[in-house]
């Protein structure tokens, strides 16, 4: 089967960050720059350079870059590479500039094959220090001068670097396996806790500390989460959150699976956003295909994934009050929450992880009588947001607990890589649904809500005020839901177009590949972002001409606010910190993958 | 009448122990009202049952104790904290006749005795389990209730000085012609707060602090060790409710009614209230609570004795 091959798009000549790039870069060595098929500008920059055009970028930036996302790809295997230097590791670091619309660049950094390595950014923006071990763990780069360079997703006593493409993908592709008694011993050895392996100091110059691990099974921690905090009585000197309980792999079996059946996986990455996932999954997919989407699908999607959206910012509402120990609302906006799911079972017929979009729409026309339902849900929950607004939000005890608390400035948000709710708490009117328009939120209109404190409470605000401008969206899809096809007339789409496969052999034939073996997707690379419940959510997918992905990268939003919390939780109080915890509004799975 | 405190004896702590019980499914029953679900409704007729079952589970449970825990202690905690609710019992009339010691005459400072030892249950408890989660509810639970107690004391005095003794059956028949709640509001406002403390439940749960500290100081606790603090807390909900009801409503009095039904029934109410609270209000952080404390609630209570002894000198002098 031979893939077309689609010719890049043009370079769109507004594009200040690529211009600065190249402005510092070329005087010394000359860059690559090639344009993906999402129209992302990508810089390939020697190792030796990196540092110091980063620490430009950032200096010159006015506080205004984001370190969106910093990843590897294992290039050993990979064919179509045209166009690109020479490379076994590829470390990319993807900036994002947040000064107007989303200006976004790949900077990519070849690496050979043998020990690759790196010098660390996480000196010059902060959230670097997690993707880095990340990289670390998952590839094998290593990072000179990383002050933390440990494990992070798989365990500490863990040998390989799975994201590798030498590493096998399921279990059944190496030998059982068996615990002998000194592996046992040295599995739980490397369990005792020793501060100092953590960065802490056992005592300081006048007391002891205390150390306590809070979670993975604490109440309080949203999941599989560990922070070990550092006490002098109940006050918090420090605090190190320790992930990786919820790894599952979800990058991995994005090379296993084929484009269409790895749509269910996305569903249960951030697993209260169901189809909010699906969402840049398959927009990158048809990216890379180059698949227009009907306009019936791109409402029918927006809808769905704005229902989500309410739907996961009831449980952080609800869960949010519950952490500072009132324990009714969580009941009242479960309840709400059911509703939604009434209507989402009624549309897809699955209630958390509906898997519902498809490669180039969706997977069904909505069913008769779908307006009266979300109708009278528009009509019902707007009430119970004002009953929620006297029982929580104007609680002077609930107040107390919540303002003034966590509190975090616009820089260190953006130095943080924090986007979604938390980035708008701190006064920043940013919202990836009006700076990058996708699908078809550039024909509705809604308010960009914001806070000002960036704290716990302005955090609650911001969320509850999603959940109205979502409702006044899904209304608007109500009434502009245009007539049409729900699926993309396009033969990579899946499951491809069924009505004339009766009438001649050769669309026969692609049905049946199609079908069996699944879409080929063109070579090449795209990335989709959307504004998700907890903040961007990105899909880079990497084809090399096959029915599955070379390489996905999912960067998820609750990653890089967990990596806060350190700074959050110095000088509080355990207290405070599960109300910091409760308001960062993040799930284990969207963390770990 | 000889024999008859020495069947009270056997019955009330009985009855208070049932009713105990009874009460964790009250509370189950009414939280899952207000908070627009069933709560247990499967064993017996609406549920009734429930508490029989949890009780029979949890005397079937494994006597455990931590490896890492002070044996001795460790036992002697909950049965401190059964101990002195239930000993609180024996100074309070339910009814002219009835009760144990009502017409003690120290009774009330008994109690406030017998709730100042309370205090060892929670505290040795976070000691001797030697848990970290633990040690943190019990010196929350130290501090709390060592405070509040302070408060609860002195907003007391203004009742006693009305009443004129520390007799609950002379503070009760002190309040024939108008319950205390009126001319006493402030320290029933203190009192009741005081006594949420000191029962350590929502909003002042803090020495338990679920969402913080796991349990608290009963994290290590499980079988009927766990059931006795879990027991115990509920007769502490009783104790306290009835405490309310004989100092500030009037205890058994009441129209047409028998007087045990009035005492009942006042108790009930204030037990509902207690309920309530929990389901509708946020849990304040340690630090706001002790600043609650001794910042507002001390100053008000001194007031309120202040005041209590100016009116009374006052109309004792015209």
């Amino acid at each position: 089967m031979s893939a077309t091959v689609l010719p890049p798009p043009p370079l769109q000549s507004e594009r200040p960050l690529l211009k600065k790039i190249l402005e510092q870069t070329n005087a010394s060595l000359s860059p690559v720059l090639e344009i993906t098929r999402d129209n992302i500008a990508v810089v390939w920059i020697s190792p030796l350079a990196i540092r110091l055009t980063l620490q430009m970028l950032k200096e010159d930036s006015q506080n205004c870059l984001m370190l969106f996302d910093l990843t590897a790809i294992d290039e050993r295997d990979r064919i179509h590479r045209e166009g690109q230097p020479a490379s076994s590791f590829t470390v990319v670091y993807h900036l994002m500039s947040l000064q107007s619309a989303a200006d976004e660049v790949r900077i990519k950094v070849a690496l050979p094959d043998h020990s690759p390595s790196l010098p660390s950014i996480s000196d010059i923006w902060p959230n670097a220090n997690w993707y880095e071990r990340e990289i670390w763990d998952l590839f094998g780069i290593h990072f000179d001068q990383h002050p933390f360079l440990r494990r992070i997703l798989t365990p500490p006593t863990w040998t390989d670097h799975p994201l590798r493409k030498d590493h096998h993908a399921r279990a059944t592709e190496k030998l059982p396996y068996s615990l002998t008694e000194d592996q046992e011993k040295y599995e739980q050895d490397a369990l005792c806790f020793d501060p100092s392996l953590w960065g802490m100091k056992r005592h300081s110059d006048h007391s002891d500390f205390m150390f306590l691990n809070l979670g993975p099974n604490h109440p309080s921690v949203h999941g599989v989460f560990r922070i070990v905090l550092q006490l002098e009585g109940e006050r918090i000197v420090d605090a190190v959150p320790d992930i990786g309980f919820h790894h599952r792999g979800a990058e991995k079996m994005g090379e296993r699976q084929s484009w269409h059946t790895y749509i269910p996986y996305t569903d249960r990455v951030d697993y209260l956003g169901g189809v909010m996932n699906n969402f840049p999954y398959v927009m990158a997919v048809e990216t890379l295909a180059g698949i227009s989407v009907p306009p019936r699908a791109q409402m029918i999607r927006v809808m769905l994934a704005e229902l989500f959206r309410i739907a996961s910012h009831l449980v952080f509402y609800g869960t949010m009050a519950q952490d500072v120990g009132q324990l009714s609302p969580v009941f009242y906006m479960f309840t709400d929450r059911e509703k939604i799911f009434r209507i989402i079972e009624a549309i897809c017929g699955f209630r958390m992880h509906p898997a519902w979009f498809r490669i180039g729409g969706v997977a069904m026309d909505l069913p008769v009588g779908w307006e009266g339902l979300i109708r009278s849900f528009l009509d019902y929950l707007p009430k119970r947001l004002d009953e929620y607004d006297a029982l929580v939000m104007r609680n002077p005890i609930f107040r107390a607990r919540t303002q003034g608390i966590g509190a975090y400035t616009k820089a260190e948000a953006v130095e943080w890589g924090v986007t979604g709710p938390g980035l708008r708490a701190c006064g920043l009117e940013w919202d990836y649904r009006k700076h990058a328009p996708y699908a078809c939120y550039d024909q509705l209109e809604f308010d960009i809500p914001n806070g000002q404190n960036g704290d716990c409470y302005d955090r609650i605000v911001v969320h509850i005020e999603e959940i109205r401008q979502s409702l006044r969206i899904i209304r608007q899809c109500v009434d502009l839901m245009p007539s049409g096809p729900v699926k993309a007339e396009h033969s990579l789409t899946t499951p491809p177009p069924k009505a004339r496969t009766m009438h001649d052999i050769e669309t026969l034939i692609h049905h049946f590949l199609n079908v069996s073996w699944g879409p080929v997707i063109p070579p090449g690379e795209a990335r989709a972002c959307v504004e998700a419940t907890k903040g961007l959510n990105s899909y880079s997918l990497i084809s090399d001409g096959g029915t599955t992905s070379y390489r996905t990268r999912i960067r998820t939003p609750s990653f890089a606010h967990l990596q806060m919390i350190p700074l959050l939780s110095r000088g509080i109080m355990i207290a405070d910190l599960i109300a910091v915890v409760g308001s960062i509004d993040f799930v284990m799975a969207d963390v770990d993958r | 009448m000889s024999h008859l405190p020495l069947l009270a004896i056997f019955l009330i702590p009985a009855i208070i122990l049932a009713l105990a019980t009874l009460l964790t499914w009250v509370e189950r029953r009414l939280l899952g009202l207000w908070q627009d679900r069933h709560g247990p409704n499967r064993v017996g007729p609406g549920g009734l049952f429930q508490a029989v079952a949890d009780g029979i589970k949890i005397l079937f449970k494994q006597d455990w104790i931590p490896p890492f825990a002070d044996k001795t202690v460790f036992v002697l905690a909950p049965s401190i904290g059964m101990m002195t609710v239930l000993l609180s019992f024996a100074a309070i009339p339910f009814t002219p006749l009835s009760g144990i010691a009502g017409t003690l005459n120290i009774g009330l400072l008994f109690i406030l005795g017998m709730m100042g030892l309370g205090v060892y249950a929670v505290v040795l408890a976070g000691w001797a389990s030697n848990s970290k989660y633990a040690l943190l509810g019990g010196m929350r639970a130290a501090a709390q209730m060592i405070s509040y107690e302070v408060f609860m004391g002195l907003s007391l005095l203004g009742v006693v000085m009305i009443a004129g003794s520390f007799n609950l059956h002379d503070i009760v028949t002190a309040q024939t012609h108008c319950w205390f709640i009126l001319p006493q509001c402030l320290g029933f406002f203190i009192f009741l707060l005081a006594g949420i403390a000191e029962t350590h439940r929502l909003p002042f749960d803090l020495p338990e602090g679920e969402n913080e500290l796991g349990a608290g100081f009963h994290t290590e606790y499980s079988g009927m060790k766990f059931g006795m603090f879990f027991i115990a807390e509920y007769a502490g909900i009783i104790l306290i409710s009835s405490l309310v009801t004989t100092l500030y409503l009037g205890g058994w009095l009441g129209p047409v009614l028998p007087a045990v039904v009035w005492f009942v029934l006042k108790t009930s109410g204030v037990v509902i209230f207690f309920i309530l609270l929990r389901a509708a209000l946020p849990r304040p952080r340690y630090d706001q609570l002790m600043a609650l404390g001794w910042k507002i609630l001390l100053p008000l209570s001194l007031l309120n004795v202040t005041a209590t002894g100016t009116v009374l000198m006052l109309r004792a002098a015209g």
